[in-house]
């Protein structure tokens, strides 16, 4: 515009408001989803962690009752928080490492790709409550097949989802199984790296570590960053599998939906999200469920923020200059 | 090399590389030397390949067997069984519930997937094209909207779809909000809107359309392998979901899903592991049935969420 004093045409205007109410439009499905499925609980979740409610009577005003209750008192919240922890560290710290080399092998693979290809992406699809049901069967130290084939071998077998201090580990071999997703990822990143970089890395010497460190980690360091944030996210959630090892382990016969401690053996697979489920829906305990969620909150949104700060791929670049 | 011998010969001309081994006696100059650390290095790639394939394909093929097993023979650790007893399967289908399951899960995963796509493609179109105010805080919250913990808001969720709307003990409350966008499937798709070529837009603006008609008479059409990875994703993800079903429809067996189901189908058959396993695979199938007839679509998924940008 010539002179910014001048307000503008009313033509200009009046495309500038079709453009905004065509943009609205658009995005209408969304503005509603984020604020009636998303903000409007998030903001009721605060609202009962400050409140006494089980659900029947009317919720009462309790301050920071809830708060202190499971921050200081609540005997579950300290396991369920390391347990939630292990897991994000152990967990993604092992399926990154696993995916990278299930991700490297398939590169190399020279015969039969696409038999070893789709043997190793398989798993990942497998449902989660199935795939766990199978592996509670494979590991059952009664008549498991791999307990069987271990004692076989004389090997000492371990009782898997049955003892508090290889039931995590088991979990995190049921993750590694279902490998696929990252297998795929870091193959993708692999062929991405240019050839003429490992032929000149040839050409000065370089042996198959050095080529792997100076050559193909620094080209796919973001979607290594990428797998990690996403990992933790994940696994911050991570509910379905847990649960139902736990509750298949443990062996009561009891239906879904009926009330059991969470996390068995000895709370050793009790997750923060089990802990949600287990206060709300099970003791209707809903303002410290409310406060444990809150937890949850602000752990994952610190993740994102650091995501966004890291910039780790999610955001594509021409956004950033927005 | 002094002498040129007939296996030196031989050994020119290019063969299987599991076949040099026996040929090359005289190991000797470089380039025998080189073709032997090939032969090595395949040998040590494919072993490796061999083991972890058994890590991946051992689980399916127990469960497999143990499937077909007598009830004893289910309960004796055995690996092989003794007859193959594919009437479990029957068995499986006539259990009480078994069907609605299924049906169950297929009109959550369809309806789902109907809904989630149909709501995120305006959206996602509207984050790809248009520029407006506040485009990098919506794309930062529907982000944020996907990092989110379900669980972080189910608890309130739960009370207004039960105390309110008197929806639980119904997989309704898991349908109806995929009609007002999914996060995930917004930034999935918009990912893919990004890489079609701006001119293919300008064109039909330029031919009169206006936004929704190029929308839906361009940019859908281009978009199909696109719109193929959201919709095959947010099948699986309604087809898995147990958290879901297990919050709304729990007190309500008519409304469980297959994924819910299981887990007390096991517990009713709890030393039947030949049953559930039978049921496992079921639950399995259609998961692995559909990838088989869309695995490109699949693979282009994955690649949009981890590579490009």
């Amino acid at each position: 515009m010539a002179s910014s004093s001048l307000a503008p045409p009313p033509g200009l205007r009046r495309r500038r408001n079709r453009a905004r109410l065509r943009t609205a439009g658009f995005l209408s499905p969304w503005l509603i989803g984020f604020s009636v499925f998303f903000a409007y609980p998030l903001i009721a979740t605060v609202y009962f962690s400050f409140m006494h409610y089980n659900q029947i009577e009317e919720p009462d005003f309790v301050g920071l009752r809830n708060w202190k209750y499971v921050l200081t008192q609540m005997p579950l919240f300290g396991p369920a928080l390391w347990n939630t922890l292990w897991l994000v560290v152990v967990m993604v710290a092992l399926r990154i490492v696993f995916g990278l080399g299930i991700g490297l092998l398939v590169t190399k693979i020279k015969s039969a790709t696409g038999f070893f290809r789709t043997a190793f992406y398989l798993p990942y699809l497998a449902p989660p409550v199935a795939a766990t049901v199978a592996f509670v069967f494979l590991l059952n130290p009664g008549t498991g097949p791999v307990n069987g084939i271990l004692g076989a071998l004389g090997i000492p077998a371990p009782a898997w989802f049955n003892d508090p201090g290889w039931a995590k580990p088991s979990l995190v071999m049921l993750s590694l199984w279902g490998i696929g997703d990252l297998m795929v990822i870091f193959m993708a990143a692999l062929l991405d790296v240019p050839k003429e970089q490992y032929e000149a890395a040839e050409l000065d010497g370089a042996g198959a570590w050095r080529k792997f460190r100076y050559v193909t980690w620094p080209s796919i360091t973001p979607i290594v960053m990428f797998a990690v944030v996403t990992g933790v996210v994940q696994t911050m959630q991570y509910y379905t599998q847990a649960l139902v090892a736990g509750k298949l382990a443990s062996g009561v016969s009891v239906g879904p939906g009926s009330v059991v401690q969470p996390g068995y053996p000895e709370h050793s697979t009790l997750t923060v999200p089990q802990l949600v489920y287990s206060l709300g829906f099970q003791n209707f305990n809903t303002g410290a469920a409310c406060v444990l969620s809150l937890v949850l909150f602000v752990i994952a949104m610190a993740v994102t923020t650091l995501l966004m700060r890291k910039r780790a791929g999610l955001l594509p670049a021409e956004d950033r200059s927005v | 090399m002094t002498t040129t011998t007939a296996s030196d010969l031989a050994s020119t001309t290019p063969r299987a590389p599991g076949t040099r081994a026996r040929t090359a006696a005289p190991d000797r100059g470089p380039a025998a030397r080189a073709r032997r650390r090939r032969l090595l290095h395949w040998i040590a790639v494919h072993a490796v390949a061999v083991a972890a394939a058994l890590f991946f394909v051992l689980p399916f093929v127990f469960v497999l067997l143990t499937s077909v097993m007598s009830d004893d023979q289910a309960m004796s650790g055995e690996l092989w069984p003794d007859e193959w007893n594919w009437s479990n399967y029957a068995t499986v289908f006539r259990t009480p519930g078994f069907l609605d399951w299924w049906k169950n899960s297929l009109l959550y995963a369809g309806l789902g997937t109907l809904f989630t796509v149909g709501s995120a493609v305006p959206v996602a179109y509207a984050l790809a094209r248009f520029r407006f105010r506040g485009r990098r805080t919506a794309m930062i919250l529907v982000i944020a909207t996907m990092m989110l913990p379900p669980q972080v808001i189910v608890v309130p969720m739960y009370l207004v779809w039960a105390q309110q709307l008197h929806l639980s003990g119904s997989l309704w409350p898991l349908i109806i909000p995929m009609a007002f966008g999914d996060a995930y499937s917004i930034f999935l798709l918009r990912q893919f809107l990004l890489t079609i070529p701006q001119e293919y837009i300008e064109a039909a603006k330029v031919d009169g359309c206006g936004e929704l008609r190029t929308l839906l008479k361009v940019v859908v059409p281009m978009a199909r392998p696109g719109l193929a990875a959201v919709a095959l994703f947010q099948f699986f993800f309604c087809w898995n979901d147990y958290f879901g079903p297990q919050i709304y429809a729990a007190q309500n067996p008519a409304s469980w899903t297959l994924s819910y189901g299981l887990e007390s189908f096991k517990t009713a058959h709890s030393v039947n592991w030949n049953l559930t396993m039978a049921a496992t695979l079921l639950v399995m199938a259609p998961v692995v049935i559909v990838f088989f007839f869309a695995q490109r679509a699949f693979v282009e998924g994955v690649k949009l969420t981890g590579v490009k940008g």
